[in-house]
C-alpha cells in the first residue's frame, strides 16, 4: 500500500471526465488500497475519488464512519457508482482534499439512493442520508470534472428553495 | 518590498465603485487579498486586503483621484497578510427578533463569555420602518461546545430573541 500524491486545484485533471472500470482485477484491488491508505492519511478525509490522485477512473471510497452519532454505510468503495434517486436538499459546509484551506457552503440532495460496482464487480445498492449523502455527491462530482467549488451557494442563499434542476 | 494594508472605504452606493478601485489598484502594481464589501443601509463598504510596494501614504495617493470622483472615504491600516491560516466554524448562530437596542451587545456578551470566537458575522435590518426586524447570522469557533452555548442564550430567549445554534460539520472529501 502507498499513500498518493493528492492533486490540488487548478490542476487541469481535476476538470477530466473519468472513464468507467471495466477490468476488476489485481491491478484494480492494488489501486483501491493505495487510495483507501490515501484517504486514511489525509487529516479529515472523509472520501477520495480516483481522479483526485490522478487517476481518471470512476473509483470513489467513502467512510464516514469515524463520525460521532450519523447514520452512515460504513466503508462504502463505489465502482462506476450511478445516483439514482434524489430527494429534498441541505446546505452544509464542504472541504476537499484537492482545495486546501478553503471551505465553502453547497446544496446537495439530503437522501440519494447510489448503485455502484463493488471491488469484485458485483452490483451494490446504498441508501444514504445526510453528511454521508452529501460525502458520496461531492465524491461522484470529481468523476465528472466538478468540485465543490463549481457548486457554491452564498450564505445568504442558505434557506434558499430550490436548488437542483 | 510588499507590504499589507487594510483598505476601508465607505461611501454613498452607487455602481462602479468595486470596479473603479480595483482597476486603479491593479494598474498601480497591488495585489488584492481577501475582502468583504457590502452594501449596508445606503452606504457601500469595503475591508480590503491589499498588498503593494506603496505606504500608506504613497497607496492613499494612488487612490486618491477615484476616491475625490466617488466621493468615498478611505482608510488605510498597515498588518500583517497572514493569508492562508483560516479557522474553521464549527457552529452557526442565527438571532432574530423585533429591533431594539442591546440585541447585539447581549447575545455576543453571552457567547463570548463561554468561548466563541466570532469568525464571520452578518446582519440586516428588515420590516418596516415603523416596525423593524433583525436579523443576525454569526459563524464562528466554539472550544467549550454548542451546550454551553445554549445555556448562556436561554436567558436571552425568555426576552423574547430567538437563537438557534446549528453545528457546523464540514465534510471534506
Amino acid at each position: 500500500m502507498a499513500v498518493l500524491e493528492i492533486l490540488a486545484y487548478p490542476d487541469a485533471r481535476l476538470k477530466q471526465t473519468s472513464q468507467p472500470v471495466t477490468e476488476f482485477d489485481a491491478d484494480l484491488r492494488r489501486f483501491l488500497a493505495d487510495l483507501e491508505a490515501t484517504m486514511r492519511a489525509a487529516p479529515g478525509g472523509v472520501g477520495l475519488a480516483a481522479p483526485q490522485v490522478g487517476r481518471p477512473q470512476r473509483v470513489v471510497i467513502v467512510d464516514v464512519s469515524g463520525r460521532p452519532d450519523i447514520p452512515h454505510s460504513g466503508r462504502m468503495i463505489l465502482i462506476n457508482p450511478e445516483i439514482t434517486e434524489r430527494e429534498g436538499e441541505a446546505v452544509g459546509r464542504e472541504g476537499c482534499l484537492s482545495v486546501p484551506d478553503y471551505t465553502g457552503n453547497v446544496a446537495r440532495a439530503a437522501r440519494i439512493r447510489v448503485r455502484a460496482r463493488d471491488a469484485a464487480g458485483a452490483r451494490r445498492d446504498y441508501a444514504c442520508e445526510g453528511y454521508e449523502a452529501r460525502a458520496v455527491q461531492h465524491e461522484i462530482d470529481h468523476l465528472d470534472g466538478l468540485l465543490f467549488l463549481d457548486r457554491l451557494v452564498s450564505r445568504r442563499d442558505l434557506f434558499r428553495r430550490k436548488v437542483y434542476k | 518590498m510588499k507590504r499589507w494594508h487594510m483598505l476601508t472605504v465607505v461611501g454613498r452606493d452607487q455602481p462602479g465603485i468595486v470596479a473603479a478601485l480595483t482597476e486603479t489598484l491593479y494598474r498601480g502594481g497591488a495585489n488584492l487579498g481577501e475582502a468583504s464589501m457590502v452594501r449596508l443601509g445606503g452606504n457601500f463598504t469595503i475591508m480590503l486586503m491589499v498588498e503593494a510596494d506603496a505606504d500608506a501614504p504613497g497607496l492613499r495617493r494612488l487612490l486618491e483621484p477615484v476616491t475625490r470622483r466617488l466621493q468615498l472615504h478611505a482608510h488605510i491600516d498597515a498588518i500583517e497578510g497572514r493569508l492562508h491560516e483560516h479557522v474553521e466554524p464549527n457552529v452557526r448562530v442565527v438571532v432574530h427578533g423585533a429591533d431594539r437596542p442591546g440585541i447585539v451587545a447581549q447575545v455576543t456578551a453571552a457567547l463570548a463569555a463561554n468561548g466563541l470566537n466570532i469568525l464571520d458575522l452578518e446582519s440586516d435590518v428588515g420590516g418596516t420602518a415603523d416596525r423593524p426586524i433583525y436579523i443576525m447570522t454569526i459563524d464562528g469557533y466554539t472550544r467549550d461546545g454548542i451546550a454551553a452555548l445554549e445555556r448562556a442564550l436561554e436567558p436571552l430567549r425568555r426576552t423574547g430573541i430567538e437563537a438557534r445554534l446549528t453545528p457546523i460539520d464540514t465534510m471534506v472529501g
